[in-house]
């Protein structure tokens, strides 16, 4: 490959570009066309998001600073320099934010009958009366205020919470203050609701306003100087020797613990907080500059998720839609005999996340299975899948589980149903030393009358019943003998065993995936060259491999035409003369995360379709073990490239990446509306409601024998 | 249709692998499942003369593993072979108790002359339309990690199979010992193969053609991804390789890189045998030992039909020690005629098993080979010829037998003679005993050599064994012979053989 596809001009900072897919998050939250009370929720996702954002890449930016680490990014950029380059974007984002809520969602949630209270001052005497009541019955028990003086050093503020933080004298010692600090419970509902007063009206005030307010009885000998809310976030990154570590799991659980202590990152505090506290608190935790953010509202916005679920303003919200049931199975109760008809192809959340979990269910009653092996990352609390693995094991199915503990923020969870599942006698193993395992994969083996039959089914997405409600995944319930060696192989693999000496139909990371895509990727290139057609469609949630950048760019430059629909991260740059003038980016921020990953090359005519686990990441690439499969049946393959269509062809929700890095919608004028969402879900219903074939529906009644 | 699933554990050199076969009566026989382990057991043996308790531990857990395993599968059989790494052990016996032990698996010890045969069996699985290849001169190369096998066919039978004690691992260490490096290790593996290729040909190979080159053994389809290729594409294949480090040819193939360092003098010893033996196609079946172990299950499980008896490669085999030895080829045919025929109609009372057929055959061809050296001492050295030569798909201790058949059927021996030997047992000194009986007897009768019997019949009536021979020549000589004979026979079967003349006019 030429160098010149590999020159830093050519890439987006990763960080730089995320911080741009929150603000196409954040865009939905502004949008007067959406319901408020959806609104209401992306507000609260961009906050969140923000919260992972810093305790995981703005952390490790950090840790490359303090290490002395000089080696620059994709796009050429040291540490510091990112770091100072998105913090400066990330204040300008969160005074849209909060510009957002204080300008035009409060108004509008007003008009629509809900006040929120926004200072303590501001209550009625009523109001007044009821929230200190509750403060004495409800708040007072539960909550530590801490001091500090000479004798008390300051003590451990935990990661993500809110706090209060107050300067206090001692009675008649005006000019001796100190500092003193209490956490705003997170036990108790962020939101409580007060009486209004008012007829259709709804009003509310927030926890911390009503500790503020009573701040004086938890310091009863003291004169209250000041009180403000404050809030910091840690370096959450797991950093653990994994070679040196002998059990993992024990690791993982001491490592959580030294989670809390992790170097403060940075900190919020209210807007216009007292001078002498801010000091104490810059001081304490050791923080400056822009790592410091003043808020003009309250802090944490994610309690806007705990107001979405507020009961009675269903009017102000979409619908809840429900997953349908999935065509290929609706008169077939015998999941195994539906697969072994065809191969099924399930799309998320548009149809129902139940075939995955009864393929479980169904193999854990099935006399004639054998063994069941699953890969899980992410699942939900009180799976049902994991209830049916522990069920099958019960059964005497031989059940292996690998259960990835290393996924991140889920290891705690993970842990416990870890051992649940080791109790109830299925094999589980913890994955690969120094990989995680990323890949979703269930095999199931049946002895049936001609032999041993393998069933597969692959994902894009987590075997997670909740988040697959939300979640845009693809999946793939297949008998395919090559596909069901492969998949064995991938778990003899898993359980330490030796590679397979080949493999039949899937590629995967970190071995041998970065090679196939780099194959699919130069076969379409040399097409292109030839003077034929070329196209690539791909689907993922982010792209920021530097090698398979470089390899669109000179795909792209021998005249591929190549189609992205890239939800997040996209360091790749459109519209550079030359070289990536034949691509496009377009990115879906809608009511459910796109999630699916899905590849399609022209190759020739000969079109081949692949889905997976991974994204264009070196981590997915290099770090991971990831699967991806090709979708072989053609009635499968005509499903994708119309998924994909729908997708491209969106001018509702899609968002198109420009030469100059921003985002921005589709035009259009002179275009009926298509939002990819609404649809699939309408396309989903209407396929779900078709009149099944009379012939097969047809059923003759046998006459009853006459009775004497 | 029956279903039967069956595993075969292959303890290896530097491997243990499990495969699990799904036989679907008369239908075929599919490999379901493939589990491998890297563990060198090899490297222990051949260095320190033993294997580390620690491997041995690493050993038990991967064991234990497969066990689960065929659990999970529900395997009605399992056969778990082991070669030279556990053969060649000091420790082996405790070894072998210890994973019986911890296990429950008990591990067979193969000999190389029953690995090379199971390997043999593999081709035979493996590559298509074998049978008819070996209508013409085939040759089969297996490289293993301590010796080379060179089989060669011809006319549909078994011609020669020699055993040489150059195999990968071997060279590999030698090499490692030599410290050397880069520069042209090829040229240093081919030096020590060729002494021993030179031989070969000049005994065995003479002026046969040879029109196939079945090449077996590990990696060498992955790197040549095809199942066969003619001499100019092994010869390209080649000269890429030895300009490759390990390191890329792992990368290039996807062979673990451990092994990766095994390739070199694998594809030399390959590269050398096709220059001298030039066929005009090299197959590769891709097969293994595990492979070997299920079709020789399911062959003995007749759960699938084979167009070919391997048991006629062995007698091939010893047919060929025997003309070595310039045996009377007559004398041995009518022999083996009366012996089996007695063996036959004596198999109701005589307790002994088809296997055991095959040794008082193998026995039979081989019974006066120590004629060659001294006519005099022929029962020693006859012994001492069958225990120094390997026939393929005979264990040592089935070649044990037959020399002591061989030896005892013209020495008188005890069941101390026999029991105070290693290895033997009072069931060895039984077989024996009853071969050796069927064995003078059958050697009574022609006791001239010159095959004076035609059309002989046996019939087993009243504690006799009636034996009929037409035959208008003198028999004065065979009938003084046979009474001795006769009374061990009758102390051994509680049988008394008689022989009726019949004048045929």
């Amino acid at each position: 490959m030429e160098n010149d596809f590999l020159k830093p001009e050519y890439y987006r900072n990763r960080e730089d570009s995320w911080v741009s897919f929150d603000e196409r998050v954040l865009s939905e939250a502004r949008d007067k066309n959406i319901p408020l009370f959806e609104r209401l929720k992306f507000l609260s996702i961009t906050a969140s998001n923000l919260d992972e954002f810093f305790m995981i890449r703005i952390a490790s930016l950090k840790d490359m600073v303090h290490a002395g680490y000089t080696k620059k990014d994709i796009a050429g950029l040291t540490a510091q320099e990112q770091i100072d380059m998105v913090l400066k974007r990330v204040h300008d984002m969160v005074n849209v934010q909060y510009s957002t809520y204080n300008r035009s969602l409060l108004p509008a949630l007003k008009q629509q009958g809900l006040e929120v209270v926004i200072q303590h001052e501001d209550l009625t005497k009523e109001q007044q009366k009821f929230v200190d009541s509750y403060f004495d019955e409800n708040i007072y028990p539960v909550l530590t205020p801490m001091a500090m003086d000479s004798s008390r050093p300051f003590p451990l503020i935990r990661n993500k919470t809110l706090n209060i933080g107050a300067l206090i004298s001692k009675k008649g010692k005006k000019n001796e203050t100190q500092f003193a600090t209490v956490q705003v419970p997170s036990v108790l509902p962020r939101i409580i609701e007060l009486p209004s007063g008012k007829e259709g009206v709804r009003c509310v005030i927030l926890l911390e306003e009503v500790i503020e307010r009573n701040i004086g009885k938890l310091f009863l000998n003291y004169d209250m100087v000041c009180a403000h809310p404050y809030r910091i976030m840690r370096n959450a990154d797991l950093a653990f020797d994994e070679e040196e570590a002998a059990d993992l799991l024990k690791e993982i659980q001491k490592q959580l613990k030294k989670r809390q202590w992790g170097e403060v990152i940075r900190l919020e505090i209210e807007d216009g907080m007292n001078k002498q506290l801010l000091k104490i608190l810059k001081k304490e935790f050791d923080i400056r500059g822009d790592d410091v953010f003043a808020i003009n509202g309250p802090l944490d916005l994610t309690f806007l998720m705990k107001m979405y679920g507020m009961d009675g303003f269903e009017h102000l919200k979409e619908p809840s839609y429900k997953p349908q049931p999935v065509p290929a199975l609706m008169d077939q109760d015998d999941i195994f005999a539906a697969i072994r008809e065809k191969d099924i192809l399930l799309h998320h959340p548009y149809m129902t996340f139940d075939p995955v979990v009864n393929f479980v269910k169904q193999a854990a009653k099935d006399p004639d299975v054998l063994a069941i092996k699953q890969t899980l990352y992410r699942v939900s609390g009180n799976s049902p899948i994991i209830a049916a693995l522990a069920q099958a094991a019960e059964n005497g199915k031989q059940v292996s589980v690998l259960v990835e503990l290393k996924a991140r923020f889920d290891e705690e969870h993970n842990i416990v149903w870890a051992k649940m599942l080791e109790k109830a006698g299925c094999h589980v193993i913890y994955g690969l030393v120094g990989l995680k395992t990323h890949s979703k994969i269930t095999l199931v083996v049946r002895k049936e009358e001609d032999g041993i039959r393998r069933y597969v089914h692959l994902g894009t997405g987590n075997y997670n019943d909740s988040t697959a409600k939300l979640y845009t995944d693809c999946g793939l319930l297949t008998c395919s003998e090559p596909v069901g060696e492969d998949a064995t192989a991938v778990f003899n693999m898993l359980s330490g065993y030796s590679e397979p000496k080949h493999w039949n139909k899937l590629a995967l990371a970190p071995i041998w995936l970065r090679d196939r895509f780099r194959e699919l990727i130069e076969r379409e290139t040399e097409h292109a060259r030839n003077g034929e057609k070329a196209h690539i469609i791909a689907k993922m949630n982010s792209l920021c491999d530097r090698e398979i950048i470089a390899l669109l760019y000179e795909a792209a430059a021998a005249g591929v035409k190549i189609d992205l629909i890239v939800r997040g991260i996209c360091c790749l740059k459109t519209g550079i003369p030359g070289i990536s003038e034949n691509i496009t980016v377009r990115s879906i921020v809608g009511t459910f995360l796109e999630h699916a990953r899905i590849f399609y090359f022209f190759n020739n005519g000969k079109e081949e379709y692949y889905m997976g686990s991974a994204d264009w990441m070196p981590r997915n690439l290099d770090k991971r073990v990831e699967i991806l499969f090709p979708v072989e049946s053609e009635e499968l393959k005509e499903e994708l490239w119309h998924i994909l269509t729908i997708q491209m062809e969106d001018n509702m929700k899609a968002h198109v990446l420009q030469p100059d890095g921003s985002y921005e919608k589709v035009d259009r004028r002179g275009k009926v509306r298509l939002c990819a969402h609404e649809y699939f879900c309408k396309e989903a219903k209407e396929r779900a409601e078709k009149p099944l074939d009379p012939v097969r529906d047809r059923v003759f009644i046998p006459e009853e024998a006459l009775k004497e | 249709m029956a279903v039967t699933l069956f595993a075969a554990i292959d303890v290896g050199s530097y491997e243990v692998e499990m495969k699990i076969y799904q036989c679907v009566t008369r239908k075929d026989i599919r490999q379901i499942d493939h589990i491998r382990y890297r563990i060198e057991l090899g490297k222990d043996t051949y260095n320190t003369g033993k294997i580390s308790e620690k491997k041995v531990e690493e050993l038990c857990r991967v064991i234990n593993d497969f066990v689960k395993i065929m659990e999970g599968y529900k395997v009605q059989a399992y056969r778990a072979c082991a070669t030279s790494a556990i053969r060649e052990a000091q420790n082996r016996l405790l070894i072998l108790e210890y994973v019986e032990r911890m296990t429950g698996v008990s591990i067979e010890v193969l000999d190389n002359s029953e690995q090379r045969f199971l390997d043999y069996k593999s081709v035979a699985f493996g590559v298509k339309d074998f049978y008819k290849i070996i209508q013409n001169g085939t040759a089969i190369v297996d490289v293993g990690s301590g010796s080379v096998q060179l089989s060669l066919f011809d006319n549909d039978k078994l011609v020669t199979t020699q055993n040489i004690k150059i195999g990968n691992l071997r060279i590999h260490e030698k090499m490692a010992d030599l410290s050397l490096h880069a520069v042209h290790r090829e040229r240093m593996v081919e030096e020590l193969i060729n002494n021993e290729l030179e031989s070969f040909k000049k005994m065995y190979l003479k002026d046969r053609e040879i029109k196939n080159l079945v090449l077996s053994g590990n990696y060498i389809l992955e790197i040549l991804m095809k199942t066969s290729v003619t001499k100019p594409e092994y010869l390209k294949m080649y000269e890429e390789i030895i300009e490759m480090r390990p390191e890329e040819i792992a990368k290039k193939y996807g062979i673990p890189s451990e092994s990766a360092s095994l390739i070199l003098p694998t594809v030399t010893i390959y590269k050398r045998i096709i220059e001298e033996l030039e066929p005009d196609m090299i197959w590769l079946p891709g097969m293994n030992l595990g492979d070997g172990i299920a079709y020789d299950y399911a062959q003995k499980n007749k759960m699938i039909k084979i167009p070919h008896n391997f048991n006629d490669d062995i007698v091939a085999a010893a047919r060929v020690m025997a003309k070595r030895y310039q045996c009377n080829k007559g004398h041995i045919r009518n022999l083996e005629n009366l012996a089996l025929m007695m063996f036959d109609k004596t198999k109701r009372i005589s307790g002994l098993k088809e296997r055991d057929r095959l040794l008082l055959q193998i026995a039979v061809i081989l019974h006066s080979c120590g004629k060659y050296i001294n006519m005099s001492n022929r029962a020693e050295c006859s012994y001492n010829i069958i225990m120094s030569t390997e026939i393929i798909g005979l264990s040592l201790q089935e070649r044990r037998i037959i020399a002591s058949v061989v030896k005892y059927n013209t020495t008188d021996f005890s069941l101390e003679d026999i029991v105070t030997q290693p290895q033997m047992t009072n069931k060895d000194y039984l077989l024996i005993t009853k071969l050796v009986a069927i064995l003078r007897v059958a050697n009574a009768m022609d006791r001239s050599h010159r095959q004076k019997f035609s059309n002989v019949k046996m019939e087993l009536k009243d504690q006799k064994l009636v034996i009929t021979v037409e035959t208008n020549e003198d028999i004065t000589l065979e009938k003084g012979m046979f009474p001795p004979k006769a009374d061990y026979f009758e102390e051994v079967f509680h049988i008394r053989p008689a022989i009726r003349q019949k004048k045929v006019l």
